[in-house]
């Protein structure tokens, strides 16, 4: 029964994380329809920016709050001086160029971070609640992970649903000649939300470090679970996003206590084509399948 | 289209005008040893280790302690007159790139000998390769059997750590004989390291052993495998496992409220290294923060950073300060450099005009009595070319592994576990280069 | 068309001879590498510019070509002959594509790039899970079968050199590449290969043009898979293992590269990308090296450079070097 707990616990938390990224994902792909798989050596960064704060004798919260800051700002920078340039083209180009991003990044890190492992800190307890004698898997910090990823959900939804920018923004992801000729300033709208998605995956770095180990690579299994996850929601859906994120999350983590570890990615794939195989476009394909 | 015909035209002329050249009998000649990657002053090794990707953590620093040291040999006069160039590539612990790497070392670098080369899988791609191009395999930095287990397939090739198995079996003997009412959990590593772990743990454990569970390298969370150990009653932890993979493991513990005693392979201890990665999750967390390591169990064959008074780390100590790359010494580098030194021993034995087969011949006849840092003797013979050939179990004190046994000596299958001593007290001669004499 | 493709292939061959003769050992076990990955990238090249499937997984279609390949070289005592091993591994791979292909038929765009991206990081994991049969994570040795001695003893009265293994698997890998070269040279140009561009160019308008959409993107699948399966086996006799590590995701990201900066959709380009990818580390490592840097440093400077390059390319490049160089040349003829 503690078994069953644990992984479904620790599954949760990882869902919320790939969660997040999937979200990350799928608003770069609303805003510019462009996958971006240089979000996980660009979370790395910001990571290792907070660490070295922290490290730095900063408190905790000033290095997460830099870390944030700084993965807005690489994503605004990304966006308007590499893929602007690409933006139209072809798509397969986009992707190369993000993949080659992700070399880039990832070497940098290496070469002025150093690839030894690091260990970053949490800023709550990393040891399980007590209910009675037994100790459920669930920590201080498993809870402010699940929080903020929350938080940020309903902020995007306040941003989307309740604001002019908000609007804006969608407006340009939906129909760029039409939204320039109502006036938005389109390439400032796609810049901010490359950078608002690099901030959510800023985030999704953080709390996957957070209470655990960081080195060069230690966001590439995020990269891959988050796409499986954004794809299994559909792209177009932020909500789908999320809930791709808790299923995989939690699945996956079935598998490994269950079946074998070394069958996860398997189970990913097995997961992925059964949604796929249904429904195409993902769980929540808003829009039927365009075909001109 | 005519261009066609003229191009092809003109080269096929020039094929046959190039072939014309060859053609004829094979010429015939007696090879003696080779001495390929030798010259009066200088002699060239290389090796294969993973410098970029997701292995490079750690692993990465095992060649800059070989180069230290190697610098170090090198401002004392070299060996025989010979400095000694050591060639790093790097494979990113992908066997693919172990092939061309090594291709790149064997045929265009052209090094007399492979000194180091890093990871089973890897390895396991140019081994072959490299008993069949003659060219001398010494020291792989890895605990697989088959380094040495077959020397007459892999004349070539020599292991150096003890290898996986004797590891397991020490340990299990220890558990039985010391904690006989144990229900003990395997926490294992998905390949031949967990396997031949496993292995000889079972030998002496089989009938204690209540659960398994393995992880995937790569796959950072082991909640699931752990919860299965608790799930099954697990009240000991074997863990065949990596460095980093021990601080998981501790703080998913932490993490469940799961309290076994652990005992760690030698591989995933490095209390140093872990301790340090630990250290930090002290806050808040724990509330004595060397104690987070405290009473888990390990073995060690070589003596490491928590002992720096012992004076093979005080020559290592002194040997990085002077020739080391840039940051702290550590028990990768610590691991690099004894290498190195058994490597210079193995070129002494070799004697004044070393040969490819002439210094295996050399660790053959006279490696088992190396005398260096391993606390117990190598098992060079012509039978076997397996590493050192035993450890001790430890208990970490505060970062520091403090000895439960003497050094226990054994090898593969039935052969008994006993206590040897008399590598243990080796200490380094003064100037820090061994001075082994040519092998007869 | 056809003839002057084969002529080329002729021309090729003189070419192969030359150049395998002519340089050392160790240039002909990069020329053995070049060939595979060069096969692998015209596979994909077709796939996903031809016909507009992008595949992040082609690593794992190489790795059920390899696989095949070394199960069947298991045995010490008496193999098939190795081009007929290297046939099988093709058609099983094949097989296996064309499962793939039905799924990945019926998806679009990013849809498929995930199932094959999921694709690419779970084929590794079966070696593990079957790990008595497959060899788990050390993988399964292969040793290349022994020259035929008739082989041998003509290569030698030819050239004049005895004929290593090494030059072996060189010539063999470019032979691969001639018949795979020829034979997509003229599929695309046939009729199927412009029923493939149809469909990738507008689906409603091949539809109505009476192509099968779904039998269109299957076979360009399957024959996308078939020559990653024979690189896959060429790969496992050049590295001499098949391994899961040697088939992460890393290897499908990196055909894909070599694929957008070769250019995309020409076989030039394909050899190109696989020229990159097999001769741009080692030569940035040795200029690293070069200037005094450590080995750390000088490892970590060819995938930042290799990175650079690709990012270079799509920026100023979007057609690919291949494209490129082609453009150049048209404006300095023209000017």
């Amino acid at each position: 029964m503690q078994q069953l707990l644990t992984t479904v616990l620790t599954g949760v938390t990882l869902g919320v994380v790939y969660a997040a990224f999937a979200l990350a994902l799928v608003l770069i792909w609303r805003a510019t329809r462009i996958v971006n798989f240089a979000q996980a050596p660009m979370a790395m960064i910001t990571t290792y920016i907070a660490l070295v704060l922290i490290d730095a004798g900063y408190s905790y919260w000033l290095g997460f709050a830099a870390a944030l800051l700084s993965g807005l700002v690489l994503g605004a920078v990304v966006e308007r001086f590499v893929v602007r340039f690409v933006s139209g083209k072809s798509e397969i180009n986009a992707v190369i160029l993000t993949l080659g991003l992700f070399i880039v990044l990832h070497a940098l890190a290496a070469i002025v971070f150093g690839s030894r492992y690091r260990s970053f800190p949490a800023p709550f307890g990393l040891r399980g609640f007590q209910i009675g004698d037994t100790t459920i898997a669930l920590t201080g910090f498993g809870v402010f992970t699940v929080v903020a990823v929350a938080v940020v959900m309903v902020g995007l939804v306040l941003l989307f649903r309740g604001t002019d920018l908000g609007l804006r923004m969608r407006a340009s992801a939906f129909n760029q000649e039409v939204s320039r000729l109502l006036g938005v300033k389109v390439g400032r709208m796609l810049t901010l939300g490359w950078a608002l998605a690099a901030l959510v995956g800023s985030l999704s770095g953080l709390l996957i470090a957070g209470g655990g180990l960081v080195h060069p690579s230690y966001m590439d299994g995020v990269v891959v679970y988050g796409f499986v996850a954004a794809v299994l929601g559909g792209l177009d859906s932020p909500v789908g996003a999320v809930v791709g994120g808790l299923l995989l999350g939690l699945s996956l983590s079935l598998v490994s206590g269950y079946v074998g570890s070394e069958l996860v990615p398997l189970a990913a794939l097995v997961i992925l084509m059964a949604v796929l195989l249904l429904k195409p476009g993902g769980l929540f394909a808003s829009v039927r399948e365009r075909r001109v | 289209m005519k261009r066609w015909y003229t191009g092809t035209a003109l080269l096929l002329a020039m094929a046959v005008t190039a072939t014309a050249c060859g053609a004829g009998g094979r010429p015939e000649g007696e090879e003696k040893g080779s001495t390929v990657g030798i010259t009066d002053t200088t002699i060239k090794i290389g090796a294969h280790f993973p410098l970029t990707g997701v292995a490079a953590p750690g692993y990465s620093e095992i060649p800059s302690g070989h180069q230290a040291y190697y610098d170090y040999v090198n401002a004392n006069g070299g060996v025989n007159g010979r400095k000694i160039e050591f060639v790093v590539k790097d494979d990113g612990y992908n066997p693919t790139n172990t092939s061309q790497v090594t291709n790149e070392l064997v045929l265009n670098d052209e090094i007399f000998a492979m000194v180091g080369g890093l990871g089973t899988p890897t390895h396991s791609a140019v081994v072959d390769y490299l008993n069949d191009a003659k060219v001398p395999d010494l020291f792989v930095s890895s605990g697989s059997l088959q380094w040495g287990d077959w020397p007459k397939e892999k004349p070539f090739t020599f292991g150096w750590q003890p290898d996986y198995e004797i590891e397991g079996k020490i340990i299990g003997d220890w558990v039985a004989k010391n904690m006989p009412d144990a229900k003990v959990g395997l926490f294992l590593q998905d390949d031949d390291f967990g396997r031949d772990g496993e292995k000889g743990a079972r030998r002496y454990l089989d009938s204690q052993i209540v659960a398994v569970a393995k992880y995937t390298p790569g796959n950072t969370d082991v909640a699931p495998q752990i919860a299965q150990l608790q799930a099954a009653g697990v009240d000991l932890v074997l863990g065949f496992n990596v460095p980093s993979y021990t601080a998981l493991s501790q703080l998913v513990s932490l993490k469940i409220g799961f309290k076994p005693k652990w005992f760690y392979s030698n591989v995933g201890s490095d209390p140093a290294l872990v301790g340090s990665l630990l250290a930090r999750f002290s806050e808040g967390a724990v509330t004595d923060s060397a104690s987070l390591l405290n009473g888990v169990m390990s073995t060690e064959y070589l003596p490491g950073m928590d002992a720096p008074d012992d004076p093979w780390m005080k020559l290592w100590q002194k040997v990085w300060d002077e020739h080391g790359a840039d940051g702290e010494l550590t028990n990768y580098r610590v691991y690099g450099m004894s290498q190195a030194y058994t490597f210079v021993q193995a070129l002494q034995a070799a004697g004044q005009d070393p040969t490819r087969e002439g210094i295996v011949e050399a660790i053959e006849k006279s490696g088992a009595s190396f005398e260096g840092p391993g606390i117990a003797p190598f098992r060079y013979t012509g039978d076997s070319h397996l590493g050192i050939s035993g450890m001790s179990v430890v208990e970490i004190q505060n970062g520091i592994g403090e000895d439960l046994t003497p050094v226990l000596v054994t090898d593969l299958g039935d052969t008994p576990i006993k206590e040897d001593d008399s590598a243990a007290g080796d200490a380094p001669p003064s100037n820090g280069i061994p001075d082994v004499k040519p092998a007869e | 068309m056809v003839r002057r493709h084969l002529l080329l292939a002729l021309g090729a061959l003189v070419v192969v001879v030359l150049v395998l003769e002519t340089t050392s050992q160790f240039r002909n076990a990069q020329f053995a590498a070049m060939a595979y990955y060069a096969i692998a990238a015209a596979g994909l090249t077709i796939l996903t510019g031809l016909n507009g499937q992008l595949s992040l997984g082609h690593g794992a279609l190489m790795a059920v070509g390899a696989y095949s390949t070394a199960l069947m070289l298991q045995s010490r005592e008496g193999t098939l002959p190795l081009l007929v091993i290297l046939a099988l591994a093709t058609v099983i791979t094949v097989v296996v594509g064309a499962l793939v292909g039905v799924a990945a038929a019926r998806l679009h765009g990013p849809y498929l790039a995930g199932a094959t991206l999921a694709l690419a990081v779970a084929i590794p994991g079966i070696p593990l899970y079957f790990s008595e049969w497959l060899g788990g994570e050390q993988g399964l040795n292969v040793r290349m079968p022994e020259i035929p001695v008739w082989l041998a003893d003509a290569a030698y009265f030819v050239t004049g050199q005895e004929l290593t293994q090494i030059r072996y698997l060189a010539y063999l890998g470019w032979l691969g590449v001639i018949v795979v070269f020829v034979l997509l040279a003229n599929l695309s140009r046939s009729r199927v290969g412009r029923n493939w561009q149809a469909v990738r160019d507008d689906e409603v308008a091949a539809e109505l043009a009476g192509i099968n959409l779904g039998r269109a993107r299957v076979q360009a699948f399957v024959v996308s898979a078939g020559c990653a399966g024979l690189a896959g086996g060429l790969l496992a006799l050049s590295a001499r293992l098949a391994a899961p590590s040697g088939f992460t995701l890393t290897l499908s990201l990196l055909l894909l590269s070599a694929v957008v900066l070769g250019g995309l959709g020409s076989l030039v380009g394909a050899l190109v990308g696989a020229a990159l990818l097999t001769f741009l580390p080692q030569v940035v490592t040795g200029a690293g090296t070069d200037l005094g840097l450590t080995d750390v440093q000088a490892a970590q400077l060819a995938p930042l450079i290799y990175g650079l390059v690709t990012v270079l390319v799509v920026l100023l490049a979007p057609a690919g070097l291949a494209g490129g160089l082609r453009k150049l040349i048209h404006w300095r003829r023209s000017s």
